[in-house]
């Protein structure tokens, strides 16, 4: 009965919490919309996540196309199938693994210091002093925040497959004696818009989930440290499960009109 | 300087509840608040002091009852002019509040960018920031980050920030809380001085005998949600009620 009880009272939690985040979601919308603009802050959003973003970006998109070649390159191997590579590499990287796991990466880095900033001021009444002076906390740190990430993602992105492709250049010019120039005219032959399009937009809804859920936990962080780090942690969490949602339906929506 | 009660009060609670579950913590509380008045509000740890002075700038939304501000009703006000009207009302935060990721200058120009246009006399904002940090004596440290100053030093930029768009109210959640007892004679001093030179109401919310003695002109006793009793502190602490005493016992 207790264990009911239990479960009853979680699948309520968890299904009013998305109703929040819901009314959260829509009232970003009506603020996006309405002035003042806090374009100054929003700019210093962008650089700041954009910025403190790269250095971690480029090496997980590095390691990850060299590591990707060198793990594929004894299966095409064995079937004489080493000049796939380039198409291989840059299709799965562009289309999947790239975006996600740089969302991921971004999940972690942006999403969890976003809830925790936000907690922190919420529990030192950092967000109650802005209010009462008249500013609306709301337009100043969720809005130019959740937009940030939904513009710098996508560049991040574009940035990490980048890096990933020359990762895996690297691999195929030491192991197999291919051209950087053979190798990125392979990429280019291989890669439709069809591939490039839809990974790229669903990138932006990446970061919008990033962004919303990272200030969804850290604007209604309870009280105390413990809010603040339950805040920075469950942002993550949810913040990566979102981005296999997201990934998932993009998937299914990119199957529809292209048909993959 | 005694409150001329016969003028209308600057701002009036009536009958104000408010509730979280079933913790009932105002029961029907009034007060009001005459100009050039420090009306300081006493009650224990947890009677509401906070929730209350929170119902008044807007932060928490009572049940029920009425909050005026120079005859404007903050509770059925829109959030445009709710934000208005604010910037004629200084808070001071418990915990000061300031704003860690700016400057002392960052965190006093901060309400400036916005509302300048409403300060009377509006002299520039380097200018502004400079003559509030002069009032609290911490004119130097105006290039510091919150965390290099100690908790006293964070109060006084904290008072700055709330003077710095010359307000008409100036409230002040627990402002002694916390510090040693030097330091908390400093901001009393302070916080006459600044009514002095900035011909304020203040409304002040505090456990602390010492500060109301110094500052008060009139004390209402916050408890059980109600105003329970209510006199100047000679009054207060002479009372034949023994509950009433017992707040200024140190």
């Amino acid at each position: 009965m207790a264990k009911s009880i239990t479960l009853l009272d979680r699948t309520r939690t968890f299904f009013s919490e998305i109703g929040d985040m819901s009314f959260f979601a829509s009232r970003f919308f009506r603020e996006l919309f309405s002035r003042p603009f806090e374009w100054k802050e929003l700019l210093r959003q962008c650089y700041n996540m954009g910025n403190r973003s790269l250095f971690l970006v480029v090496v997980t998109g590095f390691i990850l196309g060299l590591v990707f070649t060198l793990q594929s390159r004894p299966t095409l191997s064995q079937f004489g199938a080493e000049s796939w590579m380039p198409s291989m590499v840059s299709l799965s990287i562009v289309r999947e693994i790239g975006p996600v796991i740089i969302a991921l990466i971004c999940a972690g880095r942006i999403g969890s210091g976003i809830g925790a900033e936000l907690g922190s001021m919420r529990v030192t009444e950092q967000i109650d002093a802005m209010e009462v002076s008249g500013t609306n906390p709301f337009k100043y740190l969720v809005v130019t925040r959740i937009l940030a990430v939904t513009l710098m993602l996508p560049l991040l992105v574009i940035l990490g497959d980048t890096v990933a492709l020359l990762g895996s250049a690297m691999v195929e010019n030491l192991k197999g004696g291919v051209s950087y120039t053979l190798y990125f005219n392979q990429v280019f032959d291989s890669l439709k818009f069809s591939d490039v399009f839809p990974a790229t937009i669903k990138t932006f809804f990446f970061g919008f989930a990033i962004g919303l859920v990272g200030t969804y936990k850290g604007y209604n962080c309870a009280k105390g440290t413990v809010g603040v780090g339950e805040a920075s942690n469950s942002a993550v969490v949810y913040a990566s499960m979102l981005v296999f949602i997201v990934d998932f339906i993009a998937v299914f929506v990119t199957d529809i009109f292209f048909e993959i | 300087m005694n409150p001329d009660k016969n003028k209308n009060p600057v701002l009036e609670l009536k009958d104000i509840k408010k509730s979280f579950g079933d913790n009932h913590v105002l029961n029907g509380f009034n007060m009001a608040l005459y100009e050039g008045e420090n009306l300081v509000i006493m009650g224990k740890s947890g009677s509401g002091k906070s929730v209350m002075v929170k119902c008044i700038v807007g932060l928490i939304q009572p049940d029920s009852g009425s909050i005026t501000i120079r005859d404007r009703d903050i509770i059925t006000m829109g959030q445009t002019e709710l934000d208005f009207l604010r910037t004629e009302i200084g808070f001071l935060f418990q915990g000061s509040a300031l704003y860690d990721s700016m400057t002392v200058r960052e965190n006093l120009e901060f309400p400036l960018r916005r509302h300048k246009d409403k300060v009377e006399n509006f002299k520039g904002t380097e200018e502004s920031v400079k003559e509030a940090l002069k009032s609290v004596g911490l004119l130097d440290s105006i290039d510091l980050m919150p965390s290099e100053l100690s908790g006293g030093m964070q109060r006084r930029v904290a008072l700055a920030r709330a003077l710095i768009l010359k307000p008409k109210i100036i409230m002040y959640d627990e402002p002694t809380t916390g510090l040693d007892p030097i330091t908390s004679n400093e901001i009393i001093q302070l916080m006459r001085n600044v009514q002095k030179e900035y011909n304020t109401s203040s409304l002040i919310i505090t456990h602390d005998v010492d500060c109301a003695r110094v500052i008060s002109n009139r004390i209402i006793l916050l408890v059980d949600g109600i105003n329970y009793a209510e006199g100047t502190f000679e009054e207060l602490s002479n009372s034949s009620d023994p509950q009433t005493r017992a707040f200024f016992k140190n």
